[in-house]
């Protein structure tokens, strides 16, 4: 149909702003929307499936006695319902999302549609080897770019996501130890204060015992305590640090503390949770690394989904490698490619099995998209933009906001909350920006710095969005420096307003439950 | 190169902003002998869309994938049918391109979904409380082992030998790197009742699977029962989640912890990855448990949200204290997993739970009529174990020349059990009338 324009007006007539309620609760294009326990019911259902014929005869009476009770919803209010719900999340394909230490970049599509490929997304891992040669070279193909831009001499591929690569690691520091029998003896591992929260849990997780060494004025590892924490080396297992740091900054003295820590007995473990500001530019294994796990979700671009899932394939050393997990692929004289998948024969020295198969095959297959599609020449000026993005940020809001360090950042641009009007803290100067069309930053990490902001813009940003986001940026920051008690309320302009986090947690609400039947009855 | 919007020209106007004359500047603090002059030797560079889609291709094009023909692979993953609108959901950017949504004003979307699968979870598995994800079933075992010790204050955890030997080693090592005990019982194709005879008072927990890696299906409540007489925990696994449609759930055989794979619904097989962890427990120990948890509660308009809640036991809050190291979990697969049950709903769910039944009755009916086939699974949902005259490999090997996968011989799963002869195969609402006929057919031939 067409609109006819005659009779009518067409152009706005009134300008009266006014808080309007609506009826059903939806704003204009931002619908209200239940939960599926709310409109769906148990007797719905969205497929279509051929009668079954009720024959339970093999289960021998292990049969379920009550129903799960759970609604279905016929297809177009399935879509609509999660449509719905979608809008009420910001994405990076919507907007800056310069959440520090999370590497939010654009995700290529190229990547979505090889990961569901039919050879790649409807291939069983354990179906016979033969039939699967194709996943296995994938797989083999990155881990030769992965081996060689760390230059390490293997790569654990299993892990599930990056805490899961940093158990990997220490598993295998933990094994070597073992097997030098200094297992027992060697249990304490230094941890830098401005750590990711995984790193200590993870050493703790092996059985490990973390002992804390905090920064410098400028940011890095204090080389002074380090030395002091390493007068008694007995019981050194090994130190956990990640390069760049939290800060943003990269190690200066990170030669030396490899250096003092292998002279001491112990192994590196480098989070390589922030490999993307100096990958094609520095290889770790140049550095005295151990072992490092690569989140290919950061670096290599594999979609962050709301919390995972993740990759985090484990480089290791000459050291380490031959403690490395279980499966892992072997390309065979013939060309022919296999899976070690038994703690046996040449992997007899590894620790064990961490997971049921062989890895994320989906996120490899993304990854391998993104890095073949970069190249060795694209992928460091990845990481150069990253860092020139970073720094340009940096440069623009250092006059308004506080550094938290003197000079150059890698990947991330840190500052502390020294320059706030008391009242005004980190949390309103993030819900402010919500307000402005951005994810806020991280806030309050890394624990070493107060008040902390950590600003990564990532590589695939335009210098026209970082410029807008500095505009927002510097508007807010004058306002907290102004004390300015209007931001204490953002956001205003969000689908919701500030959550109450508190009674979340007093009083936990895990699951929806029906109501009780008396309060039906009275509506 | 088509992912990096910055020009040269934008590059030296912001080098210029900065005041430093290369990016070289940047990189001051790395090593001399460290810094890299050129490109890493031995690497190609960048290539364009339709150069890494060929490339791409081509291996997948090597793989033999589950829809090619008849398929019978399960010990773990199965081949289920996913309707096209789950990944239309999975796909849309304000999901697929969001982080963990640890700002709630702008996260409801994600935050909402996860309470809906928290609820899906905790009524499918029929416990209390369920958390928003882990990586698989492997390591949510894993986990609720230690759980289990930490909750007892005891350090032995017994696993059954019906346990998927992958949940086992995952378990087994997690628990021995802090120090506890792992009592591994005899593999056995119907034995998840001997845990009831293994606890004891320095039991941790105990670890019984239903359906097992061999499909048997058992009601563990008297395990339960032993258990909890012993002080222990019982925690139930499952590896196919489309079975809990139809056989006796965790929460009626009186698990403490219910942990199990939900890539059956929603997820694809993937070659075994990435898929969701799903991990149930009772209300008294949710204190306890691993990962990550989406509460509701309101904003400062009263609004009803909902937020990531009881984090004090997380590593970013409690860092060596934490409860687990997870942080990134399995967000996106849960979502499928929701978007998935949310059409089929319960009568949905034991729809396609009864179909998967039939269908592996009928395979074992076509089997067990071929001279030689013994079923070894004396009572199954969609899975079961069958001795052949002849070894397992040979066996596959021809059935495979037959254009059959026809399932996972023991000896891949158990190297040093001497089952030889043994094929665990599976059966879901994919397989069809003809692809069983073509399975009896080909055995028929080779034995």
């Amino acid at each position: 149909m067409t609109m006819n324009t005659q009779g009518r007006p067409t152009a706005p007539t009134s300008t009266t702003v006014s808080a309007i309620e609506t009826v059903s609760g939806s704003r204009g294009l931002l619908q209200a929307e239940g939960l599926i326990f709310e409109i769906g019911t148990a007797e719905t259902t969205g497929v279509d499936l051929p009668a079954p014929q009720n024959r339970t005869g093999r289960l021998g009476g292990v049969a379920r006695k009550v129903p799960t009770g759970l609604p279905g919803l016929s297809e177009p209010e399935m879509v609509r319902h999660y449509m719905r719900l979608s809008q009420r999340n910001y994405a990076i394909d919507l907007g800056f999302f310069p959440l520090g230490s999370c590497t939010m970049k654009h995700n290529p599509r190229l990547n979505e549609k090889m990961a569901r490929l039919a050879g790649f997304g409807d291939i069983h891992p354990m179906q016979p080897q033969a039939t699967v040669q194709g996943a296995l070279e994938l797989i083999d193909e990155l881990a030769t770019w992965l081996k060689t831009l760390t230059n390490m001499p293997f790569v654990a591929m299993s892990p599930k996501a990056g805490a899961h690569g940093e158990l990997a690691g220490m598993l295998a520091i933990r094994q070597a130890l073992i097997a030098r029998g200094e297992g027992e003896t060697r249990k304490r591992v230094l941890v830098p204060a401005s750590a990711h929260g995984t790193n200590p849990a993870t050493a703790v997780q092996c059985g490990f015992i973390v002992d804390e060494i905090k920064a410098n004025a400028r940011g890095r590892v204090d080389m002074d305590m380090l030395r002091e924490k390493l007068k008694h080396t007995d019981d050194v297992a090994g130190i956990m640090l990640t390069n760049p740091n939290t800060c943003g900054l990269f190690e200066t003295d990170i030669k030396e503390i490899a250096d003092l820590i292998h002279a001491a007995g112990g192994y590196f473990y480098c989070d390589g949770a922030n490999f993307n500001a100096i990958v094609g530019r520095v290889r770790p294994g140049d550095l005295g690394v151990d072992a490092m796990h690569i989140n290919l979700h950061k670096t290599f671009s594999t979609p962050h989904g709301g919390g995972g899932p993740g990759s985090g394939p484990t480089v290791l050393s000459a050291a380490l490698a031959p403690y490395a997990p279980v499966p892992f692929v072997v390309k065979n004289g013939d060309g022919v490619f296999s899976l070690v998948e038994d703690v046996d024969g040449e992997a007899s020295e590894s620790f064990g099995r961490m997971v049921a198969f062989h890895g994320q095959m989906g996120m490899f297959v993304r990854a391998l998209a993104y890095i073949l599609s970069h190249g060795a020449d694209g992928l460091k000026q990845v990481a150069e933009d990253a860092v020139l993005n970073a720094n340009y940020i940096a440069a623009k809001l250092k006059h308004v906001m506080t550094p938290a360090f003197e000079g150059y950042c890698m990947h991330e641009a840190l500052f502390s909350d020294a320059f706030t009007a008391d009242g005004i803290e980190t949390l309103d100067i993030a819900k402010a920006l919500i307000d402005e069309g951005y994810h806020p930053m991280t806030m309050y990490f890394p624990l070493v710095v107060h008040g902390a902001m950590l600003i990564e813009p990532t590589e695939t940003e335009s210098k026209a969005t970082l410029d807008q986001f500095c505009a927002s940026l510097e508007s807010i920051a004058r306002r907290a420096a102004q004390g300015d008690e209007t931001l204490k309320g953002a956001p205003y302009l969000a689908p919701m307003r500030r959550l109450d986090e508190t009674r979340a947690a007093r009083k936990p609400v895990l699951k929806w439950t029906a109501p009780a039947a008396d309060t039906v009855a009275a509506e | 190169m088509r992912y990096l919007p910055l020009t040269d020209d934008d590059r030296k106007v912001m080098l210029n902003v900065i005041g430093a004359k290369s990016v070289d500047d940047f990189y001051i603090d790395v090593p001399k002998e460290a810094r890299l002059g050129g490109k890493i030797a031995g690497l190609p560079d960048h290539q364009g869309e339709l150069a890494v889609e060929r490339h791409l291709s081509k291996l997948a094009a090597k793989n033999r994938s589950a829809s090619s023909g008849p398929f019978f692979v399960g010990c773990g993953a199965y081949k289920h049918h996913i309707p096209a609108s789950v990944d239309m959901v999975v796909q849309r950017s304000e999901f697929l391109t969001t982080y963990t949504p640890y700002q709630p004003e702008v996260a409801q979307g994600t935050l909402q979904t996860l309470f809906e699968f928290q609820t899906q979870v905790a009524a499918l598995t029929a416990m209390d409380v369920a958390n928003a994800s882990m990586y698989d079933g492997s390591t949510a075992c894993a986990e609720a082992a230690v759980m289990a010790c930490r909750v007892t204050r005891r350090k032995k955890v017994i696993l059954s030998g019906g346990l998927h030997p992958h949940y086992a080693a995952a378990t087994k090592l997690l628990c021995e790197a802090q120090g506890l005990d792992v009592v591994h019982l005899a593999v056995a194709v119907d034995g998840e009742m001997a845990l009831a005879d293994a606890v004891d008072d320095e039991t941790a927990c105990v670890i019984g699977q239903s359906p097992n890696i061999f499909g048997t299906v058992t009601n563990m409540s008297g395990v339960a029962d032993a258990a909890h007489g012993k002080g222990a925990l019982f925690v139930s696994v499952f590896t196919e989640a489309v079975a809990l449609g139809l056989v006796t759930p965790p929460g009626e055989m009186g698990a403490d912890i219910a942990v199990g794979e939900g890539q059956s619904i929603g997820v694809p097989l993937g070659f075994g990855g990435p898929y969701v962890g799903l991990f149930a427990c009772t209300e008294k120990l949710v204190r306890q448990m691993p990962g990550r948890l989406c509460g509701e509660t309101v904003d400062a308009d009263g609004k009803r949200g909902f937020v990531l809640t009881l984090s004090t036991r997380e590593q970013h809050i409690r860092r060596d204290k934490a409860t687990s190291n997870i942080c990134t979990n399995s967000g996106l697969c849960a979502l499928a997993f929701t978007a998935h049950m949310t059409l089929l709903g319960d009568k949905g769910l034991r729809g396609l739970a009864l179909l998967n039944h039939e269908a592996a009755c009928d395979l074992a009916d076509a089997l067990e009529a071929v001279p030689g086939v013994e079923i070894l699974t004396p009572r199954f949902f969609n899975e079961f174990a069958f001795r052949t005259p002849m070894n397992a490999e040979a066996v596959l090997a021809m059935l495979d020349e037959a254009g059959v996968v026809g399932g996972v011989r023991a000896s891949r799963l158990f190297p040093d059990e001497h089952m030889g002869d043994v094929i665990v195969c599976a059966a879901t609402e994919c397989t069809t009338p003809e692809d069983i006929e073509a399975y009896a057919a080909a055995m028929k031939e080779i034995v």
